[in-house]
């Protein structure tokens, strides 16, 4: 098959499984990949999943170069809900990019 | 969801949106160009309807036929669905599993992503304001409506498909299956048992 599997390298990364982080509280204008409620949020590095072009680049024409790496990071529902209704072992994951992250 | 055929109708019966205009303009140059053939098109379009929605029932019936497969599915989706005889084209693919401690289920709170080469086209519902505001929010609450009861000593997992991976879920093989063919394990594995929004059931 030609296409790329579906994890590529981030041999050069801040990041690591198991890591705690909190996702930035910044509103730039433009393409953002990550939602609003959870910015601010604090999680776990759940896996990596590579470095991709920025997508915020990309969704402007550019190349997306340098390549960020991106993370698959988990949150308590909890976290990100105070008042959320179901048992505290919920789960919600997210994909977020490194630029976004900040040790917690 | 059935079709909704009134609301089909009213579509093809009112004005062209900004996107469909572009879109259509789009082609039209494309063809004229040489660049793609309207041949291609439409055999991209069958493919969307006759082909990539029932990959992944095949896909998952290999998984729960092969203990080794879906262990190789569960480490890299892509890869696994390549040596299985699909490309999956630009999607990456994370699968979850269920089990009788974890239910997952996926959305994309940002747009519509989805498993598109695996699955075909998201359903309306999928794309809904109101299934991606509450999924993330109150997801057994959702799952509810969908006639999903999710007891409380079972860990609900969320995946928010917000930037570059797709995702699917392995359901729980239903007991009473022991035996079956992987055409006959396919049947019962439904578009909606994928997302996570129900059970497969025997």
């Amino acid at each position: 098959m030609t296409t790329p599997s579906a994890y590529t390298d981030a041999p050069t990364r801040r990041f690591s499984v198991g890591d705690r982080v909190v996702v930035k509280v910044s509103f730039p204008p433009g393409h953002r990949r990550t939602p609003h409620y959870i910015r601010g949020k604090r999680g776990v590095i759940e896996r990596v999943c590579g470095a991709f072009p920025n997508p915020e680049e990309l969704a402007y024409g550019f190349s997306g170069e340098p390549k960020r790496v991106l993370y698959r990071v988990r949150f308590k529902q909890l976290e990100v809900w105070p008042d959320y209704a179901g048992p505290d072992a919920d789960w919600l994951e997210l994909e977020i990019y490194e630029h976004w992250l900040e040790q917690a | 969801m059935s079709h909704d055929h009134s609301h089909d109708k009213a579509h093809d019966e009112g004005p062209p949106s900004e996107y469909e205009i572009m879109s259509r303009a789009m082609q039209e140059l494309l063809v004229a160009k040489g660049v793609i053939s309207a041949e291609q098109i439409r055999s991209r379009m069958e493919k969307f309807e006759q082909d990539f929605p029932y990959r992944g029932a095949r896909v998952i019936a290999h998984a729960w036929a092969d203990a080794a497969f879906k262990q190789r599915l569960l480490e890299d989706g892509k890869a696994a669905c390549s040596e299985f005889g699909l490309d999956l084209e630009a999607d990456r693919l994370i699968a979850v599993e269920n089990t009788p401690q974890v239910h997952n289920v996926i959305v994309c709170t940002l747009c519509s992503c989805y498993p598109r080469a695996l699955l075909g086209m998201p359903p309306t519902w999928y794309k809904s304001e109101n299934y991606r505001r509450r999924v993330v929010r109150e997801p057994r609450a959702v799952l509810k409506e969908f006639g999903t009861e999710i007891p409380d000593n079972v860990t609900v997992r969320v995946h928010d498909s917000n930037a570059d991976m797709r995702y699917v879920v392995v359901p729980m093989r239903p007991k009473g299956t022991e035996g079956w063919s992987e055409q006959e394990l396919a049947e019962i594995i439904t578009r909606d048992t994928l997302v996570g929004v129900t059970l497969s059931k025997a």
